[in-house]
């Protein structure tokens, strides 16, 4: 179990050296053009993100979910750039940005597992690899600027094309100010073995971070693409708003899992859709721990005949964060089939809300869908609650829902005592029990990574 | 040695137990008996240090080898070598036997630095022991375990746990014959083995024919009301509680 051995796990590093350029606070039509210019976009970009700007003044905040009404949008750094070098190889990365990486464990993680690593550091990719086993097979993974500077076709035919900046406030922020992410494209029947895996992290006061990540699996293709994130911690309020976007094609397979564990203080808004076509197969696993409110409902539009998609949603509130998550099935075809597992925990007055969305649209006959989520609350001020939606138009299809909120009980903790376990270490392991479900399905360092996490917020240490 | 003197509990404010005394050495098997309702999952509960149940009398004493256990935790208690089988043991939903025992054997000894390995065989004989196979290894404790693959698996910790002192809480309820034979024989050898004492909770006479009891304690209303050898149980068996 110590084949990925993190360093003593604390969130407060960040370091201390300037950014090398940002745009000043807040957001304007001049900042959009400035970020657009930095990068030396295409005019066709600097349109969309002129025009999402506008979409992004005139929605309204939404009305749904957690306070969001603390967010100063004129307090906050819409780009940083940290560098103006693209490492390819890990030596080429400044010492700086590799200490505070070493600080969370890519290089061992890269090492050890990964196929390709695209780690973004405030709002530029500043490192990135991939094997040249991927390239052979005509894989592409490189960071969303760079995408858009030489793939330029798949891009305009993508990007936006899932989530346009219509869809929400947020969603029209990240395309307005967006910077970095990741883009993949898996040719025909390609399958990748490794997970490709991302890390970002946001590492400059009051900036945002609004990473655009763009996956487009052929047919046939395989792919699982990994996250985590952690971040340090800030006294000032910050904003993390990304889009995901991800195209199943036809038979293909797309697993996206996320580990993430914001600091306290970020506002976590993040919209993540993915389009499964015929005999595809689209998996969200979504673990959320940190931030002081995430609200994000990964979503699965199951397009073709016999599509699945799948939600493992996982969350973790403690004290003063509010976790809004969940998952969306849309089913808009036949013999298509879902599930949505949600698991929260809610201590030292933490809420987390299960926010579901089940439709089926009229002609998916003998569609299928499970929708499951269980809380568990750890104390008596902490709050779980569950607001499932069900729009079904068709009634040959198969449902079922299923909710459970329990408590740890007073007899099983005596039951771990008596056998010689104090108290917090059996609710860690009480609390780990309850999300095996989830964790087993991990690759094992995030598996391990996952349940060092949760004893951290269970006892304040690890080990 | 494990004593325990002037004991009395209460629970939600009503005192259960009005001053219960029992004495035994190592390696002795003692059984208590009594009609239901007579207090004695009480007092297997308030000498594991159950937080429900709370000491009324300051004279108290329960000692294992001379140290005090009033007032200590249930995880000070089972490091000080005591363990309880349950009679109905919970579920833990997503944590292994193995893993379970493995935390709990860190906690009780943390000086053995057992290799995992050596330790997970041990798990695998006791689990053999009582006629449960290696699947239980790796299976959620208690977790859809029939009634008697609960009271196996309580059986196959305390081999693997090995205390000083056990009590087992009607251990050979819901048992067939040839489970309850292949549980006391687990039970005696162990005992034997480790020189430990048993203190057995039971209605029946059945689990007797295995695991020859020292000394027999009649519990009726809370107060230990007579004490002897073996015959006791028979002669229960034959008049029942109401001529002690």
């Amino acid at each position: 179990m110590q084949r990925f051995d993190l360093p003593s796990y604390e969130f407060g590093f960040f370091d201390t050296g300037p950014p090398v350029y940002s745009t000043p606070k807040g957001i304007s039509e001049k900042i959009v053009r400035e970020i657009s210019a930095i990068k030396k976009e295409p005019d066709w970009m600097l349109q969309k993100r002129l025009f999402a700007l506008k979409l992004f003044f005139a929605k309204k905040m939404p009305t749904f979910g957690g306070d969001l009404s603390k967010i100063n949008f004129d307090d906050i750094y819409y780009y940083v750039k940290p560098t103006d070098k693209q490492g390819r190889t890990w030596e080429e990365v400044p010492a700086e940005i590799k200490n505070t990486f070493d600080k969370i464990g890519i290089p061992e993680a890269e090492k050890k597992f990964l196929a390709g690593v695209g780690a973004q550091y405030d709002s530029e990719v500043v490192y990135h690899s991939i094997s040249t086993m991927l390239s052979k097979k005509g894989v592409i993974f490189v960071d969303t600027d760079t995408a858009l500077q030489k793939y330029p076709d798949l891009l305009k035919q993508y990007f936006g094309m899932l989530i346009p900046p219509a869809d929400n406030k947020f969603a029209a922020l990240n395309t307005a100010v967006w910077s970095g992410g990741s883009f993949i494209y898996v040719p025909k029947g390609v399958k990748i073995d490794l997970p490709l895996q991302a890390y970002f992290r946001i590492n400059a006061r009051n900036m945002g971070q609004f990473e655009r990540t763009l996956i487009i699996a052929d047919e046939g293709s395989y792919v699982h693409y990994i996250e985590g994130c952690t971040a340090p911690i800030f006294t000032t309020d910050s904003l993390h708003s990304a889009v995901v976007e991800i195209v199943v094609k036809k038979g293909a397979r797309v697993r996206y899992t996320t580990i993430q564990n914001w600091s306290k203080n970020v506002y976590n808004l993040v919209t993540k859709r993915m389009f499964v076509e015929e005999e595809g197969i689209g998996e969200w696993i979504d673990g959320n721990l940190g931030s002081q409110l995430t609200m994000k409902y990964p979503s699965v539009y199951l397009k073709g005949r016999k599509a699945r998609g799948e939600v493992l949603s996982l969350a973790f509130a403690g004290k003063g964060q509010h976790q809004d998550a969940g998952g969306k099935a849309i089913h808009m075809a036949p013999e298509t089939s879902s599930v949505i597992t949600s698991k929260s925990i809610s201590k030292d007055g933490g809420r987390s809300s299960y926010r579901g969305l089940l439709k089926v649209h009229k002609g998916a006959k003998k569609s299928k869908s499970t929708v499951r989520c269980d809380a568990l609350i750890l104390d008596d001020i902490s709050r779980a609650d569950t607001y499932p939606t069900m729009l079904v138009d068709e009634e040959d299809v198969i449902i079922g829902h299923e909710a459970s909120v329990s408590r740890i009980g007073e007899e099983q903790l005596f039951y771990f005592q008596s056998r010689g376990i104090p108290q917090q270490q059996a609710e860690v392991m009480i609390v780990n029990g309850f999300i095996e479900p989830i964790v087993r399905i991990l690759p094992m360092e995030y598996a391990v990574e996952l349940n060092r996490l949760i004893q951290l917020e269970m006892t304040g240490s690890v080990g | 040695m494990f004593t325990v003197k002037q004991l009395v509990a209460e629970i939600d404010g009503k005192e259960i137990l009005h001053g219960v005394d029992i004495s035994m050495k190592p390696g002795e098997v003692h059984v208590v008996m009594g009609p239901n309702g007579s207090g004695k999952t009480s007092l297997v509960m308030s000498l594991m240090g159950h937080p429900d149940y709370t000491l009324r009398n300051q004279n108290s004493v329960f000692g294992i080898d001379g140290r005090q256990m009033l007032g200590l935790l249930p995880e000070e208690r089972a490091r000080a070598g005591l363990f309880v089988s349950f009679q109905n043991p919970v579920e833990i939903t997503g944590v292994s036997l193995l893993a379970f025992l493995r935390t709990a054997e860190k906690a009780i000894r943390p000086e053995e630095k057992k290799p995992l390995s050596d330790f997970k065989n041990e798990v695998k004989k006791a689990l053999a022991a009582v006629g449960l196979d290696e699947s239980f290894l790796h299976r959620s404790i208690n977790e859809g375990f029939s009634g008697g693959e609960r009271k196996r698996a309580e059986v196959a910790q305390l081999i693997v746990l090995s205390p000083k002192y056990a009590i087992l809480d009607e251990v050979d309820s819901g048992l067939d014959v040839d489970s309850l034979k292949l549980v006391a024989h687990a039970i005696r050898d162990i005992a034997k083995e480790k020189n430990m004492g048993i203190l057995l909770i039971t209605h029946y006479q059945r689990i007797l024919d295995y695991l020859e009891p020292d000394r027999v304690h009649i519990l009726v209303d809370g107060t230990i009301k007579k004490v002897g050898g073996i015959e006791l149980v028979s002669k229960i068996e034959t008049e029942g509680y109401a001529t002690v």
